[in-house]
């Protein structure tokens, strides 16, 4: 059988960069492929050339047969892509709020009555029946059911994901490639998807998923394919393959996938005690009441947008939360209401964020600018107002080395950097001073298999020396490994609390979609 | 590497100058003037003789005051285009000193005179940054209206309370000899005083307040990432503020060379627009101090070289200093242009492969 796509000794580079060298495999057709490897491993940039967003050096992509492209009508559009029958989901959807479902799955194929054909084609109005009647077809086939009149805020991720499915079924894509599919799913949206794809490939049709979740990788696919520093290292079928193997070739060397958290010091200290807090705008936060102790790892679990930013904030910045907040505070022993971020982090406090582009770097300064930013005013980075580059340079030099920064530039730009070794720099930072309180917010998010083997291991000596920790999370696998208490948070409440071992991923999840016990 | 990339980060601008330069001085041969004459004049009347390149350093001074201003603030994320009202105000307020205190004895007398123009400049600065930080009004819009505002209120102080009773101009009365900074005779009576020197000492210290000093870190940082800088406990309202204050005395520090060191008063209107050219300055300069020196003394010169075009020519005026500067910031921040330039190549060797395989393909199916 002809396979659906075939790579054939594609090559890529950028900028003098081998992005991509002698990509070859190929993806059977009604099946299920995997793309696993880290970050830059070069099977983005692999899957945008068949996307058509930009065309390789040399070799050749084969679509069912037939040579996608040709070597002299070079790869021009993702459009083209889609007139060949592929298309793509997006890890950020690419989707207008503001419409309905029906709508964005119209956009730029929208038809219209033959009458009309005398207008311009911007001029004429859409006649939404003929494709409902076409999307009823296809929503029965695959069982994928959305309200068509439902605007798109107001339905949930999972659904959200389901019309850019739907999409692509519409355009009659026989190929559909998925970009990280769950990483905003919770667990039972999660398999939902699983089930509504091992349908469309009994249906025919052919699935790539890209990820770097390696358990999702062994209860899905069909096939698997390594990418390694640009290189395909190995191509597999899933049933002759192990999780431990998978993760040992994308890094190439062993790896422990689950920390193991050694058992807790006994210190027990109060770092942080939240007390009755609500934020009245937004909805925010309802009555939270936690603690946190030192040497303890307090893991705050739930699908994102339930109160867990609102909460990082009026940790951060009690100042200016002061006058919409109820409740109190207490940061090592101290009442917060009144303190300004910098008189917080002075208590003791690192914090990793979970969006570190915005929160943690300046993408367009060195590295070295980027360890300095929130030390600045520490001795020995400063003295009277003058900083000292000597120091600063031997300081990040030794962070470098340490924490195995790449590259080992001090002044390379933050912006050049992976997102593993953009979150090294800021957990280097934080981690500067030994903080007493540390909080962690989606400390592993973006980064490759290495950096969050290596994060987790700080996370948790930083506990085994003392400090308590606050680990907000959207990964189960994560809290599951490292917290000793769980806080399952929904809709700005906290819904449930869990002691190490008793929870399970599924009591988990039920509680993360707001179920009542 | 390194030395390649800084070299062309040093060579870029300079093409762009000249591209910008001999693209207007074509604009010329379009109104019937010889490119190459109103080239010479412009070079004849700013640096032809002792007194035009004094009177260029003369323009010049200024210019690197405001250009410094535009820079500073830009470095804290901020836009400021209120430097001309900046300047007006302390001017302004040099004049009401050096008038208010007559008696002061000569060796306080001008050091008063650059404290009052930072204070007076720096207040004007410190307004719109307050109303950013404090009341999140934009500054842009801020600026613009604090302008006309220190426009009007200096006329009003000039008239109404400094009024030089012996003199029909709109002018205060003059300031109290002591105050007077010296001029170089070198120059030959054009007007460049020791606010050179101020205005090169400026440039330093600039320099050094932003990348040696931690207040100057965290005015970048915050310029660069508001929402870092918050994050790492830096009071990003704070420090806009005094980025403000310091662009506004920045400013106001004209109002020496031209009160102290020029024209021993404050005439309304005394400016030529100093403080929107420093946004070309700055902007030219790409923001960074010392580049500014080069960026202003460019900009001096164009102005004092276009003011003999009115005499010397027959179709062109001296306005052609506003059309070179627009064309010289123009190519200057044509920035993309360089990427281009580079992809067009790039794209040229990819058509010549294609071409050689279909030659090899075509040889190929022969055999």
């Amino acid at each position: 059988m002809t396979p659906a796509i075939e790579f054939k000794k594609l090559n890529k580079s950028f900028q003098g960069v081998q992005a991509n060298v002698d990509i070859s495999f190929k993806v059977k057709k009604g099946s299920i492929h995997a793309i696993i490897g880290e970050n830059g491993a070069g099977k983005s940039t692999a899957m945008k050339i068949l996307y058509g967003t930009y065309p390789p050096d040399r070799g050749e992509i084969w679509i069912h047969g037939k040579l996608w492209g040709g070597r002299m009508k070079p790869w021009s559009s993702p459009l083209d892509a889609i007139r060949c029958g592929i298309g793509m989901v997006h890890q950020h959807f690419m989707l207008s709020a503001p419409h309905t479902a029906l709508d964005n799955i119209l956009l730029g194929v929208e038809t219209s009555h033959p009458f009309f054909s005398f207008l311009p084609k911007p001029l004429r109005p859409i006649s939404r029946e003929h494709a409902r009647a076409k999307l009823d077809r296809i929503a029965d086939q695959y069982g994928l059911k959305v309200d068509w009149a439902a605007k798109v805020e107001t339905l949930s991720v999972g659904i959200q994901q389901r019309i850019e499915i739907l999409k692509l079924l519409y355009r009659d894509a026989e190929i559909l490639i998925l970009d990280e599919p769950t990483a905003v799913l919770t667990p039972q949206e999660t398999s939902e998807l699983f089930v509504q794809l091992k349908r469309l490939c009994q249906l025919g049709k052919t699935v790539i998923i890209i990820t770097h979740k390696l358990k999702e990788v062994m209860s899905i696919a069909d096939d698997v394919t390594v990418f390694r520093a640009g290189r395909v290292v190995s191509e597999c079928n899933i049933a002759a393959t192990s999780i431990e193997d998978l993760a040992t070739l994308m890094v190439g060397r062993k790896v422990k996938l689950q920390a193991e958290a050694p058992p807790p010091p006994l210190t027990k200290e109060s770092v942080l005690h939240v007390n009755g807090v609500s934020l009245s705008s937004r909805g925010g936060l309802k009555n939270l009441n936690f603690e946190v102790k030192s040497g303890e790892i307090v893991g705050i679990s739930g699908v994102e947008g339930n109160g867990q930013a609102e909460l990082l904030q009026i940790l951060l910045h009690p100042r200016d939360y002061s006058a919409i907040m109820t409740g109190s505070v207490n940061i090592l022993g101290k009442n917060t209401a009144r303190l300004s971020t910098e008189q917080v982090k002075e208590l003791g406090v690192g914090v990793i964020p979970d969006d570190r582009l915005r929160d943690g770097l300046l993408l367009d300064r060195p590295v070295q600018d980027n360890f300095l930013l929130g030390l600045q005013r520490r001795k020995p980075f400063s003295r009277n107002g003058i900083l000292s580059y000597k120091q600063l340079s031997q300081e990040v030099t030794r962070a470098i080395e340490e924490y195995d920064i790449r590259p080992p530039l001090l002044e390379a730009q933050a912006r050049g950097l992976s997102g593993g070794n953009q979150q090294k720099i800021v957990i280097a930072r934080e981690f500067k001073y030994s903080p007493k309180f540390l909080i962690a917010s989606q400390p592993t998010r973006g980064v490759d298999v290495g950096a969050i083997e290596f994060i987790h291991k700080r996370i948790l000596r930083a506990r085994q020396e003392g400090s308590g920790v606050l680990l907000i999370s959207s990964e189960l696998d994560e809290i599951l490994a490292l917290s000793d208490r769980i806080l399952v948070m929904f809709d700005g409440k906290i819904l449930a609390e869990f002691k190490r071992g008793e929870a399970t991923e599924k009591a988990l999840g039920l509680r993360m979609g707001g179920a009542p016990s | 590497m390194r030395l390649f990339k800084n070299l062309s980060q040093f060579i870029k601008p300079i093409i762009s100058v000249l591209f910008g330069l001999g693209l207007g001085l074509l604009v010329t041969q379009i109104a019937g003037e010889d490119p190459w004459n109103v080239l010479g004049i412009l070079v004849r009347g700013a640096f032809g003789s002792k007194y035009d390149f004094g009177m260029t350093l003369f323009y010049t001074t200024p210019l690197i005051f405001t250009g410094l201003s535009v820079a500073f603030a830009f470095h804290s994320g901020l836009f400021n285009i209120g430097a001309e009202g900046q300047l007006v105000m302390g001017a302004l307020a040099v004049a009401a000193a050096g008038i208010h205190f007559q008696s002061l004895p000569s060796f306080v007398a001008p050091f008063l005179g650059i404290l009052v123009a930072v204070i007076g400049g720096g207040i004007w600065g410190a307004i719109p940054g307050w109303l950013r930080a404090r009341r999140g009004s934009h500054e842009v819009i801020n600026t613009i209206m604090l302008n006309f505002i220190a426009a009007g209120l200096a006329s009003w102080v000039t008239l109404y309370l400094l009024k030089n009773p012996d003199s029909q101009n709109p002018e205060t009365a003059a300031v109290a000899p002591q105050y007077l900074i010296g001029q170089f005779s070198f120059f030959e009576g054009a007007p460049v005083s020791m606010a050179l020197f101020l205005a090169l000492a400026a440039v330093g210290v600039v320099w050094f307040i932003l990348w040696k000093t931690v207040l100057g870190f965290e005015i970048r940082a915050v310029g660069q990432n508001e929402a870092a800088a918050r994050a790492a406990g830096i009071d990003a309202a704070k420090m806009r503020m005094i980025a403000m204050a310091i662009a506004g005395a920045l400013a106001g520090m004209v109002g020496i060379g031209e009160v102290l060191g020029n024209a021993d008063r404050f005439r309304v209107n005394f400016s030529p627009g100093y403080g929107f050219t420093g946004i070309a300055v700055a902007l030219l300069a790409r923001n960074r101090p010392f580049a500014i020196i080069a960026s202003a003394l460019l900009f001096g010169a164009l102005h004092k070289g276009a003011t003999d075009l009115d005499l010397e020519t027959e179709n062109v005026t001296r306005d052609l200093a506003l059309i070179l500067q627009a064309l010289v910031i123009l190519s200057v921040s044509a920035d993309g242009i360089w990427g281009w330039l580079g992809e067009r190549s790039r794209v040229r060797n990819k058509k010549q492969w294609v071409n050689s395989s279909l030659k090899s393909e075509i040889g190929e199916s022969q055999n």
